[in-house]
């Protein structure tokens, strides 16, 4: 044993370190040496960067004396601010990205109940494997499950479109108004097995002999189900959900990659797409404002459904 | 049963999909039906996709190994210490620290890249492997499950017993309580693990030079040539195939231990 440590909290405590209320606990020079490594790393590579952020979005970038004039950094209050909120292809891609999650989220975390509460019946056979097929992709990267359906949507290779074709049907997943569901596919083959597991999971602890009384009363498995059941995962769904929020507002390599096949979606088809576009182009000002808009509306989305949905559960 | 077959079939369609376009020339991609095998050009195909650009593909693949296994480990230490010292010592600022971090969770990683980026210039590091590996070494999520796994599985008694026994918190924590942390340990490392790899955001912000790409950025800009160099798709399947598919099989034999950490997660 190197002995480091003891003599260390002795050093301390002859020093005279708070003590804990109950029993000989450790020192605050040993209770920051268990938080450094963690908080170091913590501060410079996310708190200091939001900060960055902020303070950059709080920034413009003018020219002295016309066009060839030499250009300086200097405060402009909220003027990136109002360029986001005056930007056009700002609100059509928060337009785009709202109706996706709208829609996408309640679709895959309804069909993952669905499956969780079928998955926690004693009647369905084949469990494990319905389990492990589900939460499989889970391990795909999100930029190669959407190269893998890419190539289920691109007319020349997919046998989905010559399947569809040969009962007369002529699917275009790439044009103008099935792009963005196409992109919503992807998100829920990647995530409704792993909000699956977290609900089945959820299900699996909660005690058997609840049932039993319930039956006792003639609860059918219907009830119990939405009766029981789903109001005591209830919190496992708002942690679902709130992922899902945050998933969403986020999203970037799906619809990067379905760019590279289809011409249905500019470089600015999502706030992050657009972020990032804007970055490219040098104006790191407003890129950090956009960031700074996407971060706020993650946070107050998130926040606020958690804070809604708790009080209306009573938790 | 009938509808968990149609979603069964829905989920593993596209692995199908690449498992059959893999072993087809490319010549056949187009021109066979995408769900039937047609000659089996697997190998040729393993060694085109290996060999092309001087091995990169090689390259990629250890990168994304090095940034998600290294990452994931030293993450997971340093959030399994900060979690157990959240969940086991009382001192002031403890729930303060602990709302911060949960602030944390909620901050976009990607609203992060691009300030990071900026910073990252100012000192150099960009384009470097320490650009990608030292922010994802950082997981507020792992802290958080860190703190519910510590109160539930480290029973205070153990803890004041390895002290009367004089033994430091140091010792204590790596020889007592990171024993009976283990199997949600291995969670909290599976799940930065996928994350790292997952990742796609931060290293495409970050680097410049193809040598230090992970697989899924250079899978990706490989396909985004595939319309100027066609051949190149069947490597972007092939290599799809290649990174995907041990990692399922890590995973598939790992559930247990996602199990049990999701269920604790959830439910707190």
């Amino acid at each position: 044993m190197t002995d480091i440590a003891p003599r260390a909290t002795r050093v301390v405590a002859s020093t005279g370190g708070r003590r804990r209320q109950r029993g000989g606990g450790p020192r605050a020079r040993t209770i920051a040496a268990f938080l450094t490594p963690f908080f170091l790393p913590f501060v410079l590579f996310y708190l200091v960067p939001v900060g960055y952020a902020v303070w950059q979005s709080f920034l413009v970038v003018r020219r002295t004396g016309g066009q060839y004039g030499t250009s300086y950094t200097t405060f402009g209050g909220f003027e990136q601010y109002t360029k986001v909120f005056q930007n056009d292809e700002f609100w059509s891609s928060i337009g785009r990205i709202g109706l996706f999650g709208v829609v996408q989220v309640p679709v895959m975390l309804f069909v993952a109940l669905i499956m969780a509460l079928l998955l926690d019946t004693p009647l369905l056979k084949l469990k494990s494997f319905f389990r492990i097929t589900a939460f499989m992709p889970y391990a795909v990267p999100g930029v190669i499950a959407a190269i893998m359906w890419s190539y289920l949507y691109s007319p020349q290779i997919s046998p989905l479109v010559d399947g569809l074709k040969s009962v007369g049907l002529h699917p275009d997943f790439l044009g103008p108004g099935a792009v963005l569901w196409s992109a919503a596919n992807v998100s829920t083959w990647l995530w409704t097995g792993y909000n699956m597991l977290i609900m089945f999971s959820a299900l699996q602890s909660i005690p058997q002999e609840l049932y039993e009384a319930a039956k006792l009363d003639g609860a059918s498995n219907w009830t119990i189900a939405w009766q029981i059941k789903v109001p005591i995962i209830a919190p496992s769904i708002i942690l679902t959900t709130v992922f899902s929020i945050i998933g969403t507002l986020q999203l970037y390599a799906e619809p990067a990659v379905l760019r590279q096949i289809s011409s249905n979606i500019s470089s600015t088809y999502t706030p992050n797409m657009l972020a990032y576009a804007v970055a490219s182009g040098n104006n790191y000002q407003q890129a950090a404002a956009i960031s700074v808009v996407i971060a706020v509306i993650t946070f107050v989305l998130s926040f606020g459904f958690m804070r809604l949905t708790s009080k209306k559960a009573g938790l | 049963m009938a509808l968990m077959f149609l979603l069964a079939i829905y989920f593993l369609l596209p692995v199908y999909f690449l498992i059959v376009a893999a072993t087809k020339p490319q010549s056949d991609l187009a021109s066979t039906n995408g769900l039937a095998f047609s000659h089996f050009d697997l190998f040729s195909n393993l060694s085109t996709l290996f060999s092309r650009s001087d091995g990169i593909f090689v390259k990629w693949a250890l990168n994304s190994v090095i940034y998600a296994v290294l990452g994931a480990a030293v993450g997971t230490l340093i959030s399994a210490l900060c979690g157990y010292a959240l969940a086991k010592f009382t001192f002031r600022g403890r729930e303060f620290l602990f709302s911060v971090i949960l602030g944390g969770v909620l901050v976009p990683t990607t609203a992060l890249a691009l300030p990071l980026f900026l910073l990252f210039s100012a000192t150099g590091i960009v384009n470097t492997y320490l650009a990608v590996f030292l922010p994802s070494i950082v997981s507020p999520f792992g802290v958080y499950l860190a703190r519910i796994f510590a109160s539930a599985a480290v029973p205070e008694e153990i803890l004041e017993s390895a002290r009367l026994d004089g033994a430091g918190e140091f010792r204590t924590f790596f020889s007592v309580a990171i024993r009976l942390m283990g199997p949600s340990l291995v969670t909290i490392f599976l799940f930065q693990f996928v994350a790292i790899w997952n990742n796609f955001f931060l290293p495409m912000v970050m680097l410049q030079k193809e040598s230090l790409f992970p697989i899924t950025l250079g899978l990706f800009e490989w396909n985004g040539q595939t319309a100027r160099a066609p051949l190149l798709q069947e490597s972007v399947i092939t290599g799809s195939l290649v990174s995907i598919v041990p990692v399922i099989i890590l995973f598939l034999l790992l559930q247990r231990f996602w199990r049990t950490g999701l269920a604790s997660g959830a439910l707190k």
